[in-house]
């Protein structure tokens, strides 16, 4: 059963670390602030909680074989607490730091504006002369 | 397992140390402070895996819950203190993202 166990911590932080390495290169490489800010809201939140996760599950199995040890209960419920708490946390961090780079006027990219056939060109929206329809 | 804790927490310190480009040459601001919060979510993370490694997961855990709300707080301040929103109106911008094209980057 201990197999089982490290396995199953050690499958889940593995994981957080492929979602973590996505949210580097994606943050490091992408070509503006709105795509850098997707990279780094996202998958930051998903690498934490699968980290933190495996951590509980090995802190879960001293209790396991061990039971009515309550203190390495607490332990583990504290670090799910930290999981809930990022989870509620970095989307509105992320959110609010958005929102401040949205007001701020900052720039998209011209390689991943939307460019559809009867919408604006690139011209018309840098010059700010397209008519939205209404 | 604590071999691998170990080696999980190394590389996430060299990823860390990855995310300083961000934080150093960040083009802009908020650039920065983004990468800066995923830097301090990070830690939250790397403090309980410390705590593994010194089988003293108890004391560490009090420890990252308060150093995640120190960061959920000051990430919360830095936002709130470059929201500018006259900037937006100044520039008068109809479509709601400036479009940068390839020859204004270079």
């Amino acid at each position: 059963m201990s197999l089982f166990f490290d396995l199953l911590s050690g499958s889940m932080m593995i994981t957080g670390l492929v979602f973590f390495v996505g949210t580097v290169t994606g943050m490091l490489r992408f070509p503006d602030f709105y795509t850098r800010m997707h990279a780094g809201g996202k998958g930051d939140t998903l690498s934490t909680i699968l980290i933190l996760l495996g951590a509980a599950i090995h802190v879960f199995e001293d209790f396991f074989y061990d039971p009515l040890q309550w203190g390495v209960l607490l332990v583990m419920v504290k670090i799910l607490a930290i999981a809930a708490f990022i989870m509620l946390t970095s989307p509105t961090s992320t959110h609010a730091l958005m929102r401040a780079g949205f007001e701020d006027a900052h720039e998209a990219d011209e390689t991943v504006v939307d460019k559809d056939q009867d919408g604006p060109s690139l011209e018309e929206l840098q010059s700010g002369t397209w008519e939205e329809r209404s | 397992m604590n071999g691998f804790i170990l080696g999980v927490a190394m590389f996430i310190l060299v990823l860390v140390g990855a995310l300083l480009y961000r934080v150093w040459f960040g083009p802009t601001a908020i650039d920065r402070i983004v990468a800066a919060n995923a830097i301090g979510t990070k830690t939250t993370v790397l403090l309980v895996l410390v705590g593994l490694l010194f089988d003293d997961v108890g004391m560490f855990v009090d420890f990252a819950l308060a150093y995640g709300l120190l960061n959920f707080m000051g990430s919360l301040a830095a936002a709130r203190y470059f929201q500018r929103s006259e900037k937006r109106a100044e520039a008068g911008l109809r479509h709601p993202l400036p479009v940068r094209s390839k020859e204004d980057a270079s």
